[in-house]
């Protein structure tokens, strides 16, 4: 009797939770799945006809979007693997007793709404704002120099937002390095660049990869910094998927974008996965 | 041989490297705080303008201190009904997400089952996809069941998308925990049952509340599964993002300033609060 409820409460405790993310995360793929597969219009609803040309025409019209999001968010990646790299590196080797305040004032945004946050960068990025009319009255700026509506300005956003992101599995995997490892190297007469490159970096590589997983996802899904940030020639795949879902109800054209996006998004996140196990990844997220 | 020649340059260089590590890593701290002075630019911008005292709609140039909207801060219902909605759900949705998520943490962390793979397996998709395509897959599940849009979809969404941080956060706390304790309590005679409410869930109890408190703050903030599962219900983020275009009032960045001086002031304090156990560890 006793072992009997031994076997089944693992089950017992995962039920509810387990269901619910069944019904409402597993489910919700596959009808989004069906209705990119399917015609109609939202009055006379929808039909399934397996009409998978709507990938191909999806795919053909909104190519120029994809692909954009896509490069933005691998330029979002690289520029904040490098502007995060040497904060984590030195919160993680000089931090000493203040690591956790460091961490906490990097994290200080989370604190700020994502959309209020965007909405000052615009604030601060508008044509006569506090960063550029300065700078246009000291002539160091032409006077009709803008950033508002560039790619500049909507990567800069992505950045901006995503920046924890990126120095926490950073950080996290600096900071497991055992110091004597590195003295190893400087004894063995590794130069610091050489005992950096051939034995930091290298060890830190985990911590990159779980951040290029948590910053290149969201970044090139993301359609609030290209709408408050962009212009028409920086619009993003989130921003043809959203307006097709919310505005012109063209549900099977939003699916199957939806669902490209996906796809390409998850085959990259599952092979990074592979080669880094899943749990290392779900710690780093969990933080 | 070559080991007899080298320490010669070495040790002659060893001054120089010194120095330029020392400098490297000034230059770095240096850097950390430019950089989280970035960071917090756009947070200081955001609490001024709640100070600004702006002539037209447009509060984007500053034109004068004032206090006057700390004093009206709920003048605007639409606003306050969005910010209740928005707490409400996040009371909500956190505390139902706390209870899932702990039943699935607990089970990964304690229990070896057929199935943890697979629910692993999900919980890692439920953190790592877009929530683009959470927010969009969710809407075409609800229009394809003929559901109305509103505070139930969306305190189902918001439960959905935290149950898996929850979980992550309680099983990393299970994991550690000493199975001795429990034991001892079943040897004392205690059931399975005593044995869980006197011994493992006080235990769990810190790690369930930073749990809640990441589910409160996930869906608080959330933007974009909110944008898809809401309807016609306003949260707060909703609300600013339809008032962009018309201009924010300023009620917004005081609202903004408190939500943010609240949050600080709860992390630092449970922060505190934690420090002895953490140095026990």
């Amino acid at each position: 009797m006793n072992r009997v409820k031994r076997t089944l409460a693992p089950y017992l405790l995962v039920l509810p939770g387990g269901l619910w993310l069944l019904v409402f995360f597993v489910v919700p793929m596959v009808t989004m799945l069906s209705l990119s597969l399917q015609e109609g219009d939202i009055v006379n609803g929808y039909v399934f006809t397996g009409h998978w040309q709507t990938y191909v025409e999806a795919i053909s019209d909104y190519q120029t979007q994809m692909i954009r999001s896509l490069v933005y968010g691998a330029i979002t990646s690289l520029v904040l693997i490098v502007l995060a790299f040497p904060v984590a590196y030195w919160i993680a080797f000089y931090g000493g007793r203040k690591k956790t305040t460091y961490l906490f004032l990097i994290l200080l945004p989370f604190f700020v709404s994502f959309v209020l946050r965007t909405i000052s960068w615009r604030m601060l990025l508008t044509d006569d704002g506090v960063l550029l009319h300065p700078l246009k009255e000291a002539g160091l700026l032409p006077s009709g120099f803008q950033l508002l509506g560039t790619p500049t300005a909507v990567i800069a956003g992505l950045v901006y937002n995503f920046l924890p992101f990126m120095v926490l599995p950073i950080y996290v995997a600096l900071e497991r390095i055992d110091p004597r490892v590195v003295e190893a190297a400087r004894d063995l007469y590794a130069s610091p660049a050489t005992a950096f490159r051939k034995v930091i970096f290298p060890l830190a590589l985990p911590g990159v990869f779980a951040g290029v997983l948590m910053t290149f996802v969201p970044a090139s899904s993301d359609y609030v910094n290209s709408e408050l940030l962009g212009g028409t020639s920086t619009t993003m795949i989130g921003q043809v998927i959203q307006s097709k879902f919310l505005h012109t109800s063209d549900y099977p054209t939003a699916s199957a974008l939806a669902f490209a996006l996906m796809a390409v998004l998850l085959i990259g996140v599952f092979s990074y996965a592979r080669a880094l196990g899943t749990e290392d990844v779900m710690k780093v997220a969990a933080r | 041989m070559t080991q007899t020649l080298t320490p010669a340059p070495a040790t002659q260089a060893t001054p120089s490297r010194r120095r330029f590590r020392i400098g490297g890593a000034r230059m770095m701290h240096i850097y950390t705080w430019l950089l989280i002075a970035w960071l917090v630019l756009p947070i200081l911008v955001m609490i001024l303008f709640g100070f600004n005292d702006p002539q037209g709609r447009y509060n984007q140039t500053w034109q004068g201190f004032t206090l006057k909207w700390y004093g009206e801060l709920f003048a605007l219902p639409d606003l306050t009904d969005a910010l209740i909605a928005s707490l409400a759900v996040a009371v909500v949705s956190s505390l139902i997400s706390a209870a899932l998520g702990t039943g699935i943490g607990y089970a990964l962390g304690r229990y070896r089952f057929r199935g943890a793979g697979a629910t692993n397996l999900v919980m890692f998709a439920a953190i790592s996809s877009p929530e683009l395509v959470m927010g969009s897959s969710l809407l075409t599940l609800f229009v394809s069941m003929g559901v109305g849009l509103g505070g139930v979809t969306l305190t189902i969404a918001h439960v959905m998308f935290s149950i898996a941080f929850v979980a992550t956060v309680v099983r990393a706390r299970v994991v550690t925990l000493d199975r001795a304790m429990e034991e001892a309590a079943a040897d004392l005679g205690a059931t399975a049952w005593t044995t869980w409410w006197k011994v493992t869930f006080p235990i769990l109890l810190p790690a369930i509340f930073s749990g809640i408190m990441l589910a409160f703050a996930l869906s608080i903030d959330d933007f974009v599964i909110t944008n898809f599962t809401a309807g016609n219900v306003q949260t707060f983020p909703l609300w600013i993002w339809g008032s962009t275009r018309v201009g924010l009032p300023p009620q917004v960045n005081v609202m903004g300033t408190l939500i943010f001086v609240v949050g600080v002031l709860i992390a630092v304090v449970a922060n505190l609060r934690s420090r002895p156990r953490k140095q026990q560890d």
